[in-house]
């Protein structure tokens, strides 16, 4: 072990950061499919203008979703008792996402494939679940992450899940849920809004604005609950970054706020609000504006604000439990070994900007606005 | 399972449009632009079934399998985390671009876009394989008392895990056989039929060809040449071949046989000498055990996992324990048969001989299954050789489509490659019963603690949906199949050889107020 040129310590808080930076990349590409899912039966209204929205995103929304399964893939090799834990404990949650991003592949192909206006209109619906379920489930998961899960594990690490489906639609998580709701919708508004032209876009931008307004309300909201409303975890025992994992070992204290403490031990991780209720108004802004490349860009940096303000309060913790505080999982000790972490670091470090550079390729390929006309060209158009 | 089925084809397909494409690149012909497009589409709708079956795969193992995800998320996370990076983000990224980069690229451009796809469907397979590669031979890891977890001691060793690529080949060549026998099959229907004659004479010629190459590498590299690297592998082989007693090199192989009396040995067989040895080892003179002596085997290893086990009880409660330690070292890799005594009793140390014979004898797979399963697969195996080579050759002649009654018979061919696959991964994860990963951990040790209502309910949801699907999909494809390539949604324009019209017409005054 001695030959690995990175300390363990170092590597898992990489990994924490890096974990972060590909649920965020989800957050922001995904948002965009999940988004114009989600606003398909509104902001569309003829067969005409749904298959404009389709074929914007279309092209690229497979890509796209991969971020989700490679977070999913990292979860699994960096913090192995993460994934053991959080899928488990929130199976049915799990469940109900997976049944929603299921039916989004085959709506996409399938849809446009028969001229069937009932055939078609079931497919809408199917992809607005596609969208507007996921968008609304993973804030309530963030949010039960944020109140600790019903969960303790072990003496040989195997992990016991005490909840229930129902738990976890708390009034606090459901409000997550609708921050995230919100953010992704207005992702979707700004590909809409940038991306296609006429009565099409105006919906859009009206629809963005409104839930760009709305989504600034609940996440300030959402912070007010946290100082006041909910307890926070930290950790009172010593913290030592280079041991084996041990999720027992160490001692938890709750406190009203508590997850506020890092903002004021950090103040540079300020900046997490900051840039999501900057780029929410940025967002509103570019979409009154017509300005179609900053409505995206804000929106994205809104998400990406707001994604970070969930991981930077939770930091060390990823999975608090409520029932047995002791057995939170934390990055130190939730994480693969020193040498998965290592080779998986070489691994990505190689892979990650390659599937950047290969991803805004085909984005530039694709790029241009989408309209009735361009559809007729391509036998495979959605 | 439900993901298996739409992977191959994937697998199989991707490359066959790569290769018609380059045809097109080099020769300019449109005939293979054509082909390319409607196979694609069938890719398509196809590929969207993975993709809606595949997201479920990635996030399962947590979900079912929690503990399995604790203890081998070390070894076994890594190459499903690498799947996603190196191969699925290429696969997914790209197949957007060959349905829609037609007219965005120049011909070169989407030729490498197509190769691109099919090269992240291969690698994708590679990495799923190693990752279940590791299951059937854990080798390059080692049991960490502190965590209670295999961690990778050796990742080469996971990379090169002869298992593993042994699979890798075998898995692939049989998706390629499995797209060439769907492409196939529907170049007939169409011969038969008199439509879409240059279209499906050409497909023929190159699913042939290639049918006939993968057909040969799918036998010939079968992935049993893996299976003797370890003594379950070697039980699996011994279950498949309902060898109950160590025979003498070079083995006999077994056409037929009938259980015996108590469903054990069997009671009458048809056997021809020394094949079964050069099936299961590649030699004549290396030694097939059979299965009583395996459970012998399987005996003494339990009894040294049960030393193991107390040791790691020892270890748990005392960390500075140096002999606990030093004998858990000596016995761990025993570990997982000291395991499998927890479906008897919890002190797994305390077992009885009875208990021990049992657990034992847990670790005989079901043996008739696999026997049949097995020689269905081959059989279908060395029928798809000589089907291609007949093809083959007469497609050499040009004889593709002066015998009605044989294109017919090629057109029913269609599902034969689905049932050979799928009894594939019935021998290799039946097979490897009792174990999720062999030698290490029991299947009914690694489930998640959920609550059997759970399990109900999401099951049930999931075989409605995907049923529902799979339905929808192969409606589809017929309709694709029947619409053909000569409908309007692929004639190419005369006059300009880039437009095409959609079948679909957007925005016609019957469906413009649709949903408002």
């Amino acid at each position: 072990m001695s030959t690995i040129p990175l300390d363990y310590e170092t590597l898992r808080l990489i990994w924490w950061l890096l974990l972060g930076i590909l649920l965020i990349g989800f957050a922001i590409m995904g948002g965009r499919d999940l988004g114009v899912g989600t606003l398909l039966p509104f902001a569309a209204r003829t067969d005409a203008e749904r298959r404009v929205l389709l074929n914007v995103v279309g092209p690229t929304w497979e890509g796209n979703q991969v971020w989700l399964i490679v977070g999913g893939g990292v979860i699994f090799a960096a913090f192995p008792p993460l994934y053991a834990v959080s899928f488990s404990g929130f199976y049915l949650a799990m469940i109900v996402i997976l049944l929603a991003l299921i039916l989004r592949p085959v709506g996409f192909k399938f849809r446009s494939k028969v001229k069937d206006d009932r055939w078609r209109a079931t497919w809408d619906w199917a992809l607005f679940i596609g969208g507007f379920v996921p968008s609304l489930i993973f804030g309530v998961a963030v949010g039960n992450v944020l109140l600790g899960a019903p969960f303790h594990v072990d003496g040989t690490m195997r992990a016991f899940y005490t909840g229930n489906f129902f738990m976890l639609l708390t009034p606090f998580a459901l409000l997550c849920g609708l921050v995230s709701l919100g953010m992704i919708v207005t992702q979707g508004a700004a590909v809409i809004a940038g991306r296609t032209t006429g009565p099409l876009a105006e919906r859009a931008r009206t629809y963005g604005s409104l839930s760009g307004i709305a989504t600034i309300l609940l996440f300030a909201l959402a912070g007010v609950w946290i100082a006041f409303g909910i307890d926070g975890y930290a950790i009172t025992s010593a913290v030592d970054g280079n041991a084996a994992i041990n999720p027992l070992g160490k001692s938890v204290e709750l406190t009203r706020g508590g997850w506020l403490a890092n903002y004021g031990l950090h103040p540079w991780m300020i900046a997490g609000p900051v840039l999501g209720f900057a780029g929410l108004a940025g967002a509103v802004i570019g979409l009154q504006a017509r300005l179609r490349l900053v409505t995206l860009l804000a929106s994205s940096v809104a998400i990406f604000g707001i994604v970070a303000t969930a991981g930077l309060s939770l930091f060390p913790f990823l999975l608090p439990s409520s029932t047995v505080p002791e057995a939170s999982l934390t990055l130190w000790d939730a994480s693969s070994s020193h040498l998965t972490l290592f080779i998986m670091l070489l691994v990505t470090v190689f892979f990650l900007p390659i599937i950047l550079l290969y991803t805004a390729w085909v984005f530039r390929v694709m790029r241009g606005t989408v309209s009735t006309q361009s559809l007729e060209k391509n036998p495979n158009a959605y | 399972m439900y993901h298996f089925i739409f992977v191959p084809l994937t697998i199989g397909l991707s490359v066959m449009m790569a290769i018609m494409e380059s045809v097109y690149v080099m020769t300019g012909r449109d005939v293979w632009r054509k082909a390319t497009l409607f196979w694609g589409t069938l890719f398509g709708v196809n590929f969207a079934m993975g993709v809606a079956t595949g997201v479920v795969m990635e996030f399962q193992f947590g979900m079912n399998w929690s503990y399995y995800s604790h203890y081998v998320g070390d070894v076994f996370g890594a190459p499903l985390a690498i799947e996603g990076l190196m191969a699925f983000f290429l696969e997914a990224t790209f197949i957007g671009l060959f349905f829609f980069g037609w007219d965005r690229l120049s011909k070169v451009g989407h030729l490498a876009v197509t190769w691109l796809t099919a090269l992240g469907a291969n690698f994708s397979a590679l990495w799923i394989l190693i990752a279940n590669g590791w299951m059937q031979n854990p080798v390059g890891s080692k049991f960490n008392p502190d965590t209670m977890r295999m961690e990778v001691t050796d990742f080469v060793a996971v990379l090169f895990n002869p298992v593993a690529q042994a699979k890798f080949v075998h898995t692939v060549s049989a998706g390629y056989v499995c797209g060439a026998v769907f492409i196939f099959a529907i170049s007939c229907l169409f011969l038969v039929r008199g439509k879409h004659v240059e279209l499906a004479k050409r497909s023929m010629v190159v699913a042939a060809s290639f049918g006939l190459a993968s057909a040969l590498s799918v036998v010939v590299l079968g992935d049993e040449s893996g299976y003797i690297a370890t003594e379950h592998q070697k039980m699996k082989i011994a279950a498949m071949e309902a060898s109950y007693h160590t025979e003498p090199a070079p083995a006999p192989w077994t056409i037929f046989a009938i259980p015996g009396p108590d469903g054990g040995a069997p009671s009458f067989s048809i056997q021809v000498p020394w094949v079964g040895g050069l099936i299961t080892t590649r030699s004549l003179n290396e030694e097939l055990p059979g299965i009583d002596e395996l459970v012998g085997h399987a005996q003494t290893r339990i009894r040294s996992g049960m030393i193991a086990y107390d040791a790691l009880q020892e270890i748990r409660a005392d960390g500075t324990n140096a002999d606990a330690r030093a004998l858990f070292d000596e016995h761990w890799a025993d570990l997982g048969y000291g395991l499998l005594l927890k479906r008897y009793r919890e002190d797994v140390g305390n077992a009885t001989d009875a208990e021990i014979a049992q657990a034992a004898a847990d670790t005989v797979p079901g043996v008739w299954p696999l026997f049949w399963t097995f020689r269905i697969m081959m059989g279908l195996g060395f029928f798809f050789i000589g089907f291609f080579a007949l093809w083959f050759y007469r497609a050499s002649r040009g004889w593709l489509e002066t015998n009605k009654p044989l294109l017919w018979f090629s057109v029913f061919l269609l599902p034969l490659p689905w049932i050979a696959i799928e009894s594939g991964w019935f021998i290799a994860e039946f097979g490897r019963q009792p174990w999720v990963v062999e030698g290490v951990l029991p299947t009914f040790y690694a489930a998640s603690g959920l609550h059997f209502w759970d399990l109900v309910i999401s099951l049930s949801f999931f075989v409605a949906l995907y049923s529902v699907l799979l339905v929808i999909m192969i409606i589809l494809m017929v309709k694709i199949i029947k619409a053909g390539p000569q409908d309007k949604l692929f004639s190419a324009d005369e006059d300009n050889d880039e437009d095409y019209v959609v079948a679909a017409l957007p925005a016609t005054s019957a469906n413009k107020e649709l949903g408002s």
